[in-house]
């Protein structure tokens, strides 16, 4: 199957849209959500929660027995919660910082995790194959349900966002500033970070442990290089992170062994390599032209001043001068030459050039520059 | 006890101990996450190096796998420099990359070997006895065994070696360079060590055993001293403790290995958490209390200096006056009388001589904010405590 025959079953295949629409939603959950944790500089906490999540559903299937996912989301989302109570507990209450933490919780979680699981492997109940689809994820087990359930969180935190924006973003720039405004600066991070890790949950079963705090960072720090306005911001990672599901989806399902998660782990990183290198105001790329253009622009000046002092000592700005006195400075091409005549700053005459009365005042300007930062 | 057992609990400890030098050091530099990112990028490498040698065992794969840990710390730092994220953010967007194009290398190419995800990231301690090393056709051991204990000694050897470049670089980077280190290449040589270590270990007991290996002991360590050498030598000794623990209560479980020692590390490092003699959570919250009521009890007394007026210093009216709660104005009082900085005559509370000068002090450290004052107030504070 190729892509254009995807996108012809997509409008047939019953479980194609299931999962298509799933990891479309959870992309832009994960996007919309994830600008809050890059721009808190959280972006960590992600891998460590979608580890702390394991035991949590190992318990739940302990002690429930099912395999319903809603049950196994909810004692992720409870370990989750833990595990992140414990990294601030640590981070405020002991010398211990952020990282360690982390990954003290990450680690210390995902090992009872897994000492569970070996437990009930041997349990007699058969019922427990597939609860390391949570650990490598699997976007084809996803059903309709799922998707609701997506859905719903996803509202809900639309919803939530909309109502506390302001709130947020005051959050977010001046934490001090919003407690001293009288906002319950507890209240919001608690329900931000609570939604962020919901967020995480509900992406275990169809990314996978490992690769969801990539779904959560790529699409925001994408985003984050196109625009310097949070709402702006939201709005592309979420476009992003719902692209990176759709491309995600449709590429693997395209072609035979390739599972779903890393796949839209990998678009979404294509999306940020683009972004780093290609957006206009921060992108690598034109950071680079601009800063060769200053470059250009100093030796432009730097003939131009040298110049400047030759015609200083004349009465006659535009007296005409040998281009062969210039030899003994460097900082000249025929192509520069060319660019300070475009500019209409010298006239050039043979082998001869002269100032012209612009060039003359900026040059001026110039040397005034440069000895007042003397 | 079989000697595949001794082997077993041999491995587990020579891999705590050679986890936890790097480990330290990773904690100190605050970089405990590196560990992390490190031990899933280095799948890419494994998988090309299986590709190049077809041979799981090949020293190539070690070596490439150690190769894309160094290449995923030098990405961090590449993105890092540019601005553009900040280094949380570079680490989180690096490592699912470089594990994502691995799991699918694998799922690609290598369906017919045993070379499978979870192997690589959970790994199992009990098979590591399989695996012998034959010389001339003499067993000599299991393999693992001489892999990690040349790590074993290769970092033990760095580490006497460079003990105090690393040191210096650790606590006082500028100093470092100054010194003539270059922090430069210690930081790159401990990021090869850790790399390496990942390597060698996980094969044993997985990638997030290498992590909790690496970073719960150094953080048990650091709740328990404040000494670089003490540190190291907790955090091995920790380390070695909870493999041999966890390795008999998996023996009794009959669960996973590399679980059950996490496990032990998590409960070990609980109870360090909570009861570490001064970094303690109990300690460290039991010390605000006390700092809270000497605070209290210094605003009580101030107030009790500016009002001369009867009416102000009235038992009832106190609690009025500075808002305390009934309790919190109790255990102030009871404090103050304790020490005889106040009087208590017919309701109506006076300062003492001993209050009065306790006080003046106090007035005077405020507004001058000069250090001999505090010195002595610090004195004053201890006799409160007894």
């Amino acid at each position: 199957m190729n892509i254009t025959e995807y996108f012809n079953l997509l409008f047939t295949d019953y479980t194609l849209q299931t999962i298509t629409l799933g990891t479309a939603v959870l992309g832009a959950l994960c996007g919309m959500l994830g600008s809050f944790a890059v721009l808190r500089k959280q972006s960590l906490l992600g891998d460590a929660i979608s580890h702390a999540a394991l035991p949590g559903i190992a318990l739940a299937f302990l002690i429930t027995g099912a395999k319903d996912s809603n049950t196994l989301l909810l004692g992720a989302l409870v370990s989750g919660l833990v595990g992140t109570f414990w990294i601030r507990g640590i981070v405020k209450k002991t010398h211990l910082k952020t990282d360690t933490a982390l990954g003290l919780i990450l680690s210390l979680f995902f090992g009872f995790g897994m000492l569970l699981l070996t437990f009930i492997q041997k349990m007699p109940n058969a019922n427990q194959a597939g609860l390391d689809k949570y650990l490598f994820g699997q976007a084809a087990t996803l059903v309709a349900s799922d998707v609701w359930t997506m859905c719903i969180i996803a509202g809900l935190s639309l919803l939530i966002l909309l109502v506390f924006w302001k709130e947020f973003k005051l959050l977010l720039f001046d934490a001090d500033y919003t407690k001293s405004l009288g906002f319950n600066v507890k209240f919001l991070d608690v329900l931000i970070t609570f939604f962020i890790v919901i967020s995480i949950v509900v992406g275990l079963q169809t990314v996978g442990v490992v690769l969801m705090s990539a779904m959560l960072l790529a699409p925001a720090a994408a985003a984050r290089q196109w625009t310097n306005s949070l709402s702006v911001m939201v709005v592309l990672a979420a476009i992003f992170g719902a692209f990176s599901g759709v491309f995600g989806t449709a590429i693997s399902a395209s072609s035979n062994n390739l599972s779903t998660g890393p796949v839209i782990v990998l678009i979404a990183a294509v999306f940020v390599l683009f972004s780093f290198v290609f957006s206009p105001k921060r992108g690598l790329l034109f950071r680079e032209i601009r800063y060769r253009n200053n470059r250009k622009d100093l030796e432009l000046n730097k003939t131009l001043a040298f110049m400047y002092q030759i015609v200083e000592s004349h009465d006659n700005i535009d007296h005409p001068h040998a281009i062969k006195i210039l030899n003994n400075f460097h900082g000249f091409t025929r192509k520069s030459l060319q660019k300070l005549e475009d500019r209409e700053l010298i006239t050039v005459t043979k082998t001869m050039w002269s100032l012209t009365e612009k060039g003359f005042t900026t040059a001026a300007n110039l040397y005034n520059q440069l000895e007042e930062n003397e | 006890m079989s000697s595949a057992q001794l082997e077993i609990q041999l491995i587990a400890c020579l891999v705590a101990i050679a986890c936890a030098i790097p480990g330290t050091f990773l904690v100190l530099r605050k970089m405990a996450m590196i560990s992390d990112a490190i031990s899933h990028s280095i799948l890419p490498g494994l998988v090309i190096g299986f590709f190049l040698t077809e041979d799981l065992n090949s020293p190539w794969l070690i070596l490439l796998a150690a190769v894309t840990g160094v290449i995923t710390v030098v990405l961090v730092e590449y993105i890092q420099k540019t601005g553009l994220v900040k280094e949380d953010t570079a680490i989180g967007l690096v490592f699912p990359a470089l594990f994502s194009i691995g799991v699918i290398l694998i799922a690609k190419n290598a369906n017919d070997v045993h070379l499978d995800v979870d192997a690589v990231l959970l790994g199992e301690l009990a098979f590591a006895p399989f695996d012998r090393l034959i010389v001339n056709g003499v067993d000599i051991g299991a393999k693992s065994l001489w892999v990690i204990g040349s790590i074993v000694v290769v970092t033990l050897i760095l580490l006497f070696t460079f003990f105090k470049e690393l040191k210096v670089s650790t606590f006082d980077k500028q100093l470092a360079a100054t010194l003539g280190f270059s922090p430069l290449v210690i930081h790159y040589g401990l990021m090869s060590v850790a790399s390496v270590t990942t390597v060698g270990a996980f094969d044993a007991v997985g990638a997030i055993l290498v992590v909790a290996l690496m970073i719960a002991p150094a953080a048990m360590a650091y709740l328990l001293t404040n000494d670089l050498k003490k540190m190291l030598i907790i955090a091995v000794v920790s380390g070695v403790v909870s493999a041999l623990i966890g390795y008999w209560v998996a023996h009794y479980l009959d669960a996973s290995i590399a679980g059950s020692m996490t496990t032990v590390l998590g409960v070990l490092f609980l109870l360090v958490y909570l009861f570490a003699p001064s970094k303690g959570l109990i300690s460290v919250v039991f010390r605000q209390k006390r700092q809270q009521v000497e605070v209290y009890l210094l605003t009580f007394m101030l107030h009790l200096q500016n009002h001369t007026e009867e009416s102000e210093r009235h038992i009832n009216h106190l609690g009025e006056h500075i808002n305390w709660g009934k309790m919190q104005s109790k255990t102030v009082l009871d404090l103050a009388l304790k020490n005889n900085m106040i009087v208590i005559d017919d309701n109506i509370i006076s300062l003492t001589e001993k209050g009065q000068g306790f006080t003046n002090k106090a007035i005077d450290y405020i507004t001058t904010n000069s250090t001999v004052a505090i010195e002595e107030m610090k004195e004053d504070f201890f006799l409160f405590r007894g």
